[in-house]
């Protein structure tokens, strides 16, 4: 049995539908995503699973419990907020220990369990502070020890690192792995950054405008989108319209107006005459000088109409003939840019027969 | 290590902080130092104060200085009961003014936005209205042929009592008091309260705390700084108020207020009225630093 069921859950506020007829299935001691835009609804189903709000229909269960007449302070849930909402009147200790002073814990029991938790996540040292005397990261940490320490069901976590930058979010995010797997506690957070949520989660679902567009495990949803939406938003990706020629259930050979014929990998329920996009990732596109192709690659020309430097790899855009732009990516593993192309130039671009995707929203 | 304030930042916060010192030191410190010496002075036989030096016709008589109007002051417990009954009366109006304050104010701070300023406005909105007039409308209210009074009595001659005077009792004194004072509970403790963070009562509540569990562990320490400042500005003017007591409270209920007032312009001894004034300036100065001391202590964090 799935420790949280959220069946055919739908929130409105007036005649705007903020969460529609959302079902997810979260496992114990999964660390669960809800992945999308702002505005999608992911602060609402979040409330709704907290306890702050109820569905107008559907169910919230709890270990097959119907959590509706539950208030939040009665159910085995705990949040962490994206403004960490800490008292600013009690110390770090104090904070950690609140919740487990509202379970009723004994005095020694307290002490141990709050340093214990601060020990957790590394601030040992700091049970006396005020939160007003934390930077970010450290309020980040004692938001999580305090939704931690009396060990909850479910910890809901709403864009905790939203707040933080770059380089300490990239630390937070690989101490709440770690956190994650040794407290065992399952996790449902919340976030719009695409990435983030590929390297945290076992899995995610990806939400547009209250709806659940796709659930699925980080790699398949980036390798195997499920539509347009999904695909744009995580990664990057381009795209060109197409018709189905021929469906074989090896592969599939598209039409692309004014380009050619493109050949991919086949997929189950298309059929000849579907009309819908090819969609390609960048790291799978090859970028070369005009040159004879190889037999299982799509090859087309092209001209570099732009290109982002950005460290690591450089990403190229390139204009074909029927005026589509293609992404490819080169890694710069020499020191310097890999300056192997200029803007204007001449080149090819290709893919191989099995990688596109084909998506026919 | 003292930094060099350059001049420009010095020019400023001179012409910013001094003309307010200057009004404290025309308006506060002089008329405090004039009433230091006219303690120690003696009074003038038709009221006002005896000369410093006996006049050239008149060799007898008492000139010059003398603390024998403090001597007055601590000769007869009277006074000292009066101070006391003083202090009780500002601290029960400041608790009765707590007590009816808080909930409105937490009402408001709560309520949506745009009725938020409607409900300030009412608040002051008596301050429209002359002082006096409201003291005499509650004069009104309380005296004995008024329907509240006559309701009162009504029941208790039901439950086989003595009818009471509401007027000209310790009761009327104290609700005028607080009446008077009670805006100046709500402005503060609303102010405080408005800037609340409503996230921490949903942390409160989403880690197992109840409704009044989440009162007294968040809300309430959190509004001590405004509870501490609408208590002194309630319990301070309190202290020193005669208008009230001369009003609602008849002969038997004076306070400090009223005997100070009795000394310059009933019995115009100007020597003892300023003992007793600066009696009262320093029993608020103790307590409005005491008051200072424990906010600091309790509202250590912003
Ligand atoms: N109490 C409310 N009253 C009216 N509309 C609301 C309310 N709460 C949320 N909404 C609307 O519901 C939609 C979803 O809001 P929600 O806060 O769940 O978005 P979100 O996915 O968390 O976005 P973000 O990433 O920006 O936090 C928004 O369009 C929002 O305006
Ligand atoms: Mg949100």
């Amino acid at each position: 049995m799935a420790l949280l069921e959220i069946r055919h859950v739908v929130r409105r506020f007036g005649d705007y539908t903020a969460v529609d007829n959302v079902s997810i299935s979260v496992e114990t001691g999964e660390f669960f995503t809800l992945l999308g835009p702002s505005g999608c609804g992911k602060t609402t189903l979040l409330r709704m699973i907290a306890g702050f709000d109820l569905p107008d229909s559907g169910q919230i269960l709890l270990d097959g419990r119907d959590m509706v007449g539950t208030p939040p302070e009665k159910r085995p849930v705990h949040t962490v907020f994206q403004t960490y909402a800490l008292f600013p009147h009690m110390t770090v200790a104090d904070n950690v220990a609140f919740p487990l002073r509202m379970g009723g814990r004994t005095q020694p029991e307290i002490r141990e369990r709050v340093q214990h938790a601060l020990d957790g996540v590394r601030l040992p040292d700091f049970a006396n502070r005020f939160p007003h005397e934390l930077s970010g990261g450290q309020k980040q940490r004692v938001a999580l020890a305090r939704g931690l320490v009396n060990r909850p069901r479910l910890l809901l976590l709403d864009e905790p690192l939203g707040a933080l930058d770059a380089k300490l979010r990239e630390e937070m995010q690989i101490e709440l792995i770690n956190l994650q797997k040794e407290v065992g506690i399952t996790f449902v957070f919340v976030t719009h950054a695409q990435d983030e949520a590929l390297a945290l989660s076992h899995r995610i679902a990806v939400m547009n405008r209250g709806r659940v567009e796709q659930i699925d495990e980080p790699s398949r949803i980036y390798g195997f989108p499920r539509n347009r939406f999904v695909a744009d938003f995580i990664g990057k990706i381009s795209m060109m319209e197409a018709r189905v020629v021929e469906a074989e259930p090896s592969r599939l050979r598209l039409e692309v107006a004014e380009l050619g014929e493109v050949v991919m990998a086949g997929r189950d329920g298309v059929k000849a005459g579907d009309r819908g996009v090819v969609a390609i990732r960048p790291e799978q596109v090859r970028i070369s000088r005009p040159a004879a192709p190889a037999e299982s690659e799509n090859h087309f020309p092209g001209r570099v109409h732009d290109f982002l430097y950005v460290g690591d790899v450089t990403t190229y855009i390139v204009e074909l003939s029927n005026g589509a732009r293609i992404e490819a990516l080169l890694p710069n593993a020499s020191p310097g840019r890999a300056t192997f192309f200029e803007v204007g130039d001449e080149v090819g671009v290709s893919w191989r027969h099995d990688t596109g995707i084909f998506l026919d929203d | 290590m003292t930094r060099d304030t350059p001049r420009s930042t010095r020019a400023a916060r001179l012409l910013t902080g001094g003309p307010p010192l200057l009004f404290l030191l025309v308006f506060f410190v002089i008329p405090s130092l004039i009433m230091v010496l006219t303690s120690f002075r003696f009074p003038g036989e038709f009221g006002g104060l005896a000369p410093v030096t006996a006049p050239a016709d008149q060799a007898a008589g008492e000139y010059g200085f003398t603390t024998e109007a403090y001597a007055f002051f601590f000769s007869d417990t009277l006074y000292a009961r009066v101070f006391l009954k003083s202090f009780g009366v500002a601290l029960a109006t400041t608790l009765a003014c707590l007590l009816m304050a808080y909930p409105l104010a937490l009402l408001i701070a709560r309520s949506e936005k745009r009725f938020r300023n409607l409900m300030v406005l009412l608040v002051i909105l008596p301050f429209a209205s002359n002082f006096l007039i409201r003291v005499y409308a509650w004069a009104i209210i309380l005296g004995p042929q008024s329907a509240l009074s006559r309701v009162a009595n009504t029941l208790l001659a039901l439950l086989g009592m003595e009818p009471a005077t509401l007027l000209f009792s310790p009761f009327a004194v104290l609700v005028g008091m607080v009446y008077v004072h009670l805006p100046f509970m709500i402005l503060p403790l609303y102010t405080n309260l408005e800037k609340h963070d409503p996230a921490l009562l949903d942390a409160a509540q989403d880690l197992g705390a109840r409704g009044w569990q989440r009162f007294w562990r968040v809300t309430w320490p959190l509004s001590l700084p405004g509870v501490f400042s609408g208590s002194a500005l309630v319990f301070i003017p309190v202290l020193g108020m005669f208008a009230v007591p001369d009003i609602l409270g008849g002969t038997r209920d004076i306070l400090i207020g009223n005997l100070i007032k009795d000394q310059f312009l009933g019995t115009r001894d100007w020597p003892f009225g300023s003992v007793l004034s600066i009696m009262l300036t320093l029993a608020v100065l103790s307590v409005a630093s005491l008051t200072a001391w424990f906010a600091r202590a309790a509202g250590r964090t912003p």
